[in-house]
């Protein structure tokens, strides 16, 4: 309930964050919403000795779309903000679908995507809408600016592919190849509950052709899992119910999930089955039916 | 302005100064990097209305409102308070005037043994100013960041619903 | 030795000028809460907000280990930390001889451990510093030493073979049995089971549910050096029997003990005992001269304070092929943890279990019980129920469910068959209760119309066709409250009665002083309401005091929803004491003889003149401006109440639900509730106290739950892991009433706090388990996770006594 002690920084622009990281090396963490790493501090499950607390650098609190259905979210932008976002419904429902189940409404308040993408916790909803996107981050240090994919990102439990003195300022959704649909489904027991199981799904598709499909896990391994064939099983396909069979297969088979009080190992393969198979059979619904 | 020394015993353990509007007024105290909002609140200012449950920011007894906007006041230092607006179940309504939805939670029994009732208030507070008419279903949604272990919430719900007729009508029971 | 109720609420007669009895806030008024002026504005005292001048702060460290030898522990590095000011180890604590401690069930349990860790989370030591922060620092910089020892997780592991010997610290304690226990007719139950059509038999086990209130436990201690009295804020549900323990197990003269116990942020259970942390700040304050304040983090609260229930029964009903019960028979083995600690009345070693089927015309029946030592926390409270009746209504109502079905009778018909009938009061039941009223099958039928029962019916057949599952469950049950009588009930030899103290000012405003506490009850509110009906004094004139041994009289506390039956009852009385003085005065005063002074609320007349009279507010001034000769002056008494018996509140609770088959996710349709709660002092905290506990019983059939992997360790030890649910998940619930007065209570209250959590959770389960009929499943343990329901509908297999798993 009381944190260790730690030295703390608050930077008023990157410049002065990036000059912080590097003085302090892995001794430093990054700190903005807060509301996994301050728990984390609480529970003296982590004990920095230097938190940088990005809140006060301007300008990194945006969403915004970009050319081609894609879209850019800075490192301050709250989960908040995108629940109640006028520019993802319709244009990005993956994450319209993810926004409003990501914790609890107070949570969302502090809590960023960004900050979720770092954390890697594999119980992260937003890892896996990004990685079913095929997003990245981008990250700044003293050396400059490089995109990191979000499946290379995340590289383990709570473990990111960050160097020591870089700084993720946003994470980016690509262009869309056709028209976006998808969908996030998760089972938690309550709100703020972690993912029994998730599903994240992204189609790109052009008159009724899966040009790009992208499915993800959540909360079912060591780290959040890219279905990747299943995904493929879709790509060019129809919807035919063999189809969505396969992709529920795939999927399930690719999910590494244990056994504990949130359920059997079977059941969460089961349940990663149950919901792509669901998200799939929405999408073949005709219009209307499928919402 | 009025300024308020935390304790620290040991003069080599760096503190730095903050300065806090709370509820409307300006307050500073000298504060360790560690110290979490909720204990500078409680225990710095004296505003003990502020409770603390979980450990694991779950419970939302100690939601405050910051910048106007809820947050879980275990959860963020009191150094990122520095030069922002908390409202805390203290500054809920005026000394002569309850706020509705204090006038609400007592209409409909909304609590019972009161202690995630300062948190849940507050959270009540920031949904009805985002949303001015909620149903039953916004109301449930929208304070499921903060548990009660009393009342099941359902008079909770009509407190929501009460202070918000009030507020939209003048009457609460319309 | 029996009082009659008195009808509440007595409208006034035509002529009389009797005060409206609602207006004034009585009786059957649902007034706005006293209380709630402070807590709305946070203004309220909970433990957290007491803080004294020098005061210091102590932490915990606490065992990472279920089992495992003490080899040594070094302290050294927490004394250099600046700030501290006391690192305190069992050691230390010895020397005073407090090392350890009794429980409430005649064991003892350890303060701080010396020997063995016994469970996880179990307290090794503590430190006091400046702040909290520096404390924790300074726990962390304990090196303690343990030689793991193999740890015995399940009551099944506890008798094994070679099993390790958990209590080896207790004299000729050669094995993990902590107590048996038996109950009932064995020979006549055999006898019923021999000439029985059909035997029904279920097995299962009420998992480990921790009643956590969001307020943990806490401690403030004072100990004046100076006058040698100990002054001690604490959340206890019951601050006199902290203060008598505290006398006995810390040798402090008791007159020189005072325990307040300010407001308390929800108690369901939890906050009945005396727990380690209680004892280390009062010897740290003794040790340091400085209050000592102790608040307990939530991981701790989880993990080593009273949890309730983790009971298996493997029962038996003995039926006919009509439908009638012939006898009933189980055993039960509950699982206590590291040290026997359930908080119940001393002669019963598994609390009231033995009330189950009390609503049922049962001849007779037969209880065999066992407790087994483990390496888990102690507890064993009463969960928000009157000593695990909980498990006793759920196992019954579940046992009801059970064999309906082997009978293929409808599930509400099987209970009509049985139910007892209202011309059977009052009803000895099949372990030797006496029920005191009720009218149980007008309470099913309003709970059957209102959820629509034969339309349900008609819709889940129709539903199933289409692969929905759909189902309803009903529990119906009695439960005994208000212990209880001083023949039966004490708990350590103290009896279980209650008290009430009034004083009535001589402008006639009062203060009534009681021996129970509230934690979210309400009491500051709905005792004046008693004082009210029996005096005519407007509620708004009455305040109510408790939780201060100094200023209150001695009660045995709140829990077991005994309050209103027991401490209710002693308010009545004392104020029908204050009543027959202020006669004494209305005479006085109208000149008259006392025997021609009629009473109606709020005024002495006089017989026969009705205009005449005088009003209990005139009566007080008198007693303290013009007493007849030779009256002692003043107004002001107390009552000790003894109940003649427990309390017997009937309910019926329906719930209907959706069983997702692909997820096994269940939701709850509709809940109706039935609550024949005796005279409802103040309907609206009733229905409030019901709506508390149905959304305790969902917890517990849905996701609530505490349980241990197979090395001990806890999962279940905060609120990431330990699901309560949210407004979002908790259903909302139908309530109606139904009001038979207990006819020896004496305003014909029962009391109401637990009876929707003890009611409640078969409800759901039966629901579920109704929808899942097709399958064949009999049993799923709760909580209904959805993989259990989702793994039980798929293999047609219960899901019975879940085995502790391994973590990773």
């Amino acid at each position: 309930m009381y944190p260790s002690r730690f030295r703390y920084e608050a930077p008023r622009s990157l410049d002065e964050a990036l000059a912080l990281l590097a003085e302090h090396g892995d001794e430093a963490k990054i700190l903005a919403g807060g509301q996994s790493l301050v728990p984390m501090m609480k529970l003296r499950f982590a004990a920095p000795g230097v938190l940088v607390d990005i809140n006060g650098i301007a300008g990194l609190g945006f969403h915004e779309e970009t050319a081609g259905g894609g879209l850019r979210v800075g490192a301050l932008c709250r989960h908040v903000d995108l629940e109640h976002s006028t520019v993802l419904p319709g244009a990005q429902p993956t994450m319209a679908a993810a926004a409003p189940l990501v914790a609890d409404p107070i949570v969302r308040t502090r809590g960023t995507l960004v900050g979720s993408l770092c954390h890697a916790d594999p119980q992260g909803d937003w890892a896996s809408v990004m990685l079913a996107l095929g997003g990245s981050v981008v990250a700044v240090s003293p050396r400059g600016r490089r995109t990191i994919p979000v499946g290379e990102f995340v590289v383990g439990t709570f473990q990111n592919a960050l160097e020591h003195d870089e700084i993720v300022v946003e994470a980016v959704v690509p262009a869309a190849q056709g028209a976006r649909a998808g969908s996030y489904l998760k089972l938690e027991r309550r709100v703020g509950d972690f993912a029994t199981a998730g599903v994240a799904m992204a189609l790109e598709s052009v008159g009724g052709q899966i040009l790009r499909a992208g499915i993800a896990l959540t909360g079912v391994g060591p780290a959040t899992i890219a279905a990747t064939e299943a995904a493929e099983a879709l790509v060019g396909a129809s919807l035919d119910p063999d189809v969505i069979d396969r992709a529920a297969e795939l999927a399930a088979a690719a999910a590494r999930p244990r056994t504990d009080h949130r359920g059997s190992a079977d059941y969460k393969r089961h349940v990663v089955a149950t919901f792509v198979r669901r998200m799939l059979t929405a999408e073949r619904a005709p219009a209307g039916a499928a919402a | 302005m009025t300024s308020t020394e935390i304790e620290t015993k040991d003069t080599a353990i760096p503190t730095r100064r903050v300065t806090v509007t709370v509820n409307g007024e300006k307050r500073a105290a000298d504060v360790e990097p560690r110290l979490l909002l909720a204990h500078l609140l409680r225990q710095g200012l004296g505003l003990t209305g502020t409770h603390v449950g979980c450990d694991t920011t779950n419970c939302g007894a100690c939601t405050v409102l910051y910048d106007g906007a809820p947050v879980k006041s275990c959860t963020m230092l009191a150094v990122q308070a520095d030069g922002h607006e908390v409202t805390t179940v203290e500054g809920l309504g005026t000394p002569s005037e309850l706020d509705p939805v204090q006038e609400g939670f007592v209409a409909e029994h909304g609590l019972q043994c009161g202690f995630c009732t300062p948190g849940m208030m507050l959270a009540a507070r920031a949904l009805l100013d985002r949303n001015p008419d909620p149903t039953e279903d916004d109301i449930r949604w929208g304070l499921s960041g903060n548990l009660c272990r009393c009342t099941g919430y359902q008079n909770i719900v009509k407190a929501v619903l009460w202070a918000a007729d009030k507020e939209r009508t003048g009457d609460p029971d319309s | 030795m029996t009082q009659t109720a008195e009808p509440h609420a007595a409208s006034p007669a035509p002529t009389s000028q009797a005060l409206d009895e609602v207006k004034i806030g009585g009786l059957g008024s649902s007034r706005t809460r006293v209380e709630d002026a402070r807590f709305i504005r946070g203004r309220g005292n909970y433990v957290e907000d007491v803080t004294l001048p020098g005061m210091l702060h102590m932490e915990i460290l606490r065992s990472p280990l279920a089992h495992a030898r003490i080899r040594s522990i070094d302290t050294s590095a927490a004394w250099a930390i600046p700030g501290v000011k006391l690192v305190l180890t069992g050691e230390m604590a010895a020397q005073r001889n407090l090392a350890w401690m009794p429980t409430l069930s005649y064991d003892t349990q350890a303060v701080l451990a010396t020997d063995k860790v016994r469970f996880q989370g179990q307290e090794v030591a503590c430190v006091v510093a400046d702040d909290p922060y520096i404390a924790k620092d300074a726990c962390d910089a304990i090196v303690v030493d343990y030689e793991p020892l193999p740890p015995v997780v399940s009551p099944e592991q506890a008798v094994a073979p070679g099993a390790p010997l958990i209590r080896d610290d207790k004299a000729g304690q050669a094995d993990n049995i902590a107590y048996q226990w038996e109950v009932g007719d064995k020979d006549g139950t055999d006898a019923a089971f021999a000439r029985a059509d059909v035997v029904s038999k279920l097995r299962l086990h009420y998992p480990r549910s921790h009643p956590s209130p969001i307020e943990n436990c806490g401690a403030v201690a004072d100990f004046n050096s100076a006058t040698g009295k100990l002054t001690v804020y604490l959340t206890s549900q019951a601050p006199h029997i902290v203060r008598a323990a505290v006398a006995l197990i810390a040798e402090l003269p008791e007159h020189l003990i005072r325990i307040i116990s300010p407001d308390v942020g929800g108690g369901f259970g939890n906050k009945v005992p005396v727990y380690p942390g209680y004892v280390c700040a009062i010897l740290c304050s003794i040790l340091t001269a400085k209050p000592v304040k102790w608040i307990e983090d939530n991981t701790g609260n989880l993990s080593s304070t009273g949890f309730g229930r983790d009971m298996y029964l493997d029962s038996e009903m003995a039926l006919t092929s009509d439908g009638q019960i012939l006898a009933v028979r189980y055993h039960a083995t509950t699982d206590q943890g590291a040290f026997y600690a359930d908080a119940q009345p001393t002669k019963f070693k598994i609390g009231l279990v033995h009330s189950s089927f009390a609503c049922y015309d049962v001849p007779v029946g037969h209880i065999t019980a066992q407790g087994m030592y483990t390496n888990k926390a102690p507890g064993g409270v009463a969960y928000r129920c009157s000593f695990r009746v909980t498990e006793a209504m759920f196992f019954q109502e579940r046992m009801m469910q059970a064999a309906a079905d082997d009978l293929g009778l409808d599930q509400a018909e099987f209970r009509r068959r049985n139910l007892v009938d209202d011309d059977q009061f009052p009803y000895r039941t099949p372990f030797g209760f006496l029920t005191d009223s009720g009218q149980y099958h007008k309470c099913l039928q309003i709970g059957l119309d209102a959820i629509g029962y034969d339309d349900f019916l008609v819709e889940q057949a129709e539903a199933r066709k289409k692969g929905r599952l759909l189902g309803i469950g009903i529990s119906t049950m009695t439960e005994p409250l208000g212990a209880g009588n001083s023949r039966e009930y004490d708990i350590l030899g103290i009896k279980m009665f209650d008290s009430a103290e009034l004083r009535v000012h001589p402008t006639g405003k009062a203060v009534l002083k009681i021996g129970a506490q509230t934690q979210g009850q309400g009491h500051e509110t709905t005792f004046a309401q008693i004082v009210t009906h029996e005096l005519g004094i407007p509620a708004l004139d009455i305040v109510v005091e408790h939780g201060d041994t100094d200023h209150t009289p001695f009660g045995m506390g709140t829990y077991a929803s005994r309050s209103t039956p027991v401490a209710g009852a002693a308010t009545a009385m004392v104020a029908r004491k204050i009543r027959a003085k202020a006669r004494k005065l209305a005479a006085h005063l109208l000149e008259v003889s006392e025997e021609d002074v009629e009473w109606e609320l709020g005024r002495f007349y006089v017989r026969g003149a009705e205009s005449r009279g005088v009003t209990i507010q005139e009566c007080a001034m008198a007693a303290y401006s013009n007493m007849p000769d030779g009256m002692e002056p003043g107004l002001e008494n107390n009552a000790y109440y003894d109940p003649p018996n427990l309390t017997w509140p009937f309910a019926c609770y329906i719930a209907t639900v959706e069983v997702d088959p692909e997820t096994g996710v269940w939701d709850v349709l509709r809940f109706v509730a039935v609550d024949d709660c005796g005279v409802r002092i103040n309907p609206m905290i009733v229905e409030g106290q019901i709506m508390g506990g149905l959304t305790e019983a969902y917890a517990m059939s849905n996701m609530q739950f505490q349980t241990y992997d197979v090395d001990g360790n806890l999962v279940g030890a905060n609120y990431m892991d330990y699901l309560l649910p949210t407004a979002w998940e908790t259903p909302g619930f139908e309530l109606h009433e139904v009001v038979t007065p207990s006819p020896h209570h004496p305003i014909g209250a029962k009391g109401v706090g637990e009876c929707a959590a003890v009611g409640g959770p078969a409800a759901y389960v039966n629901a579920v388990l109704n929808a899942l009929r097709p399958t064949g499943v009999r049993n799923i343990d709760m909580p209904l996770l959805p993989d259990r329901v989702w793994h039980a509908a798929h293999t047609g297999d219960d899901v019975s006594g879940a085995p502790p798993f391994r973590t990773e």
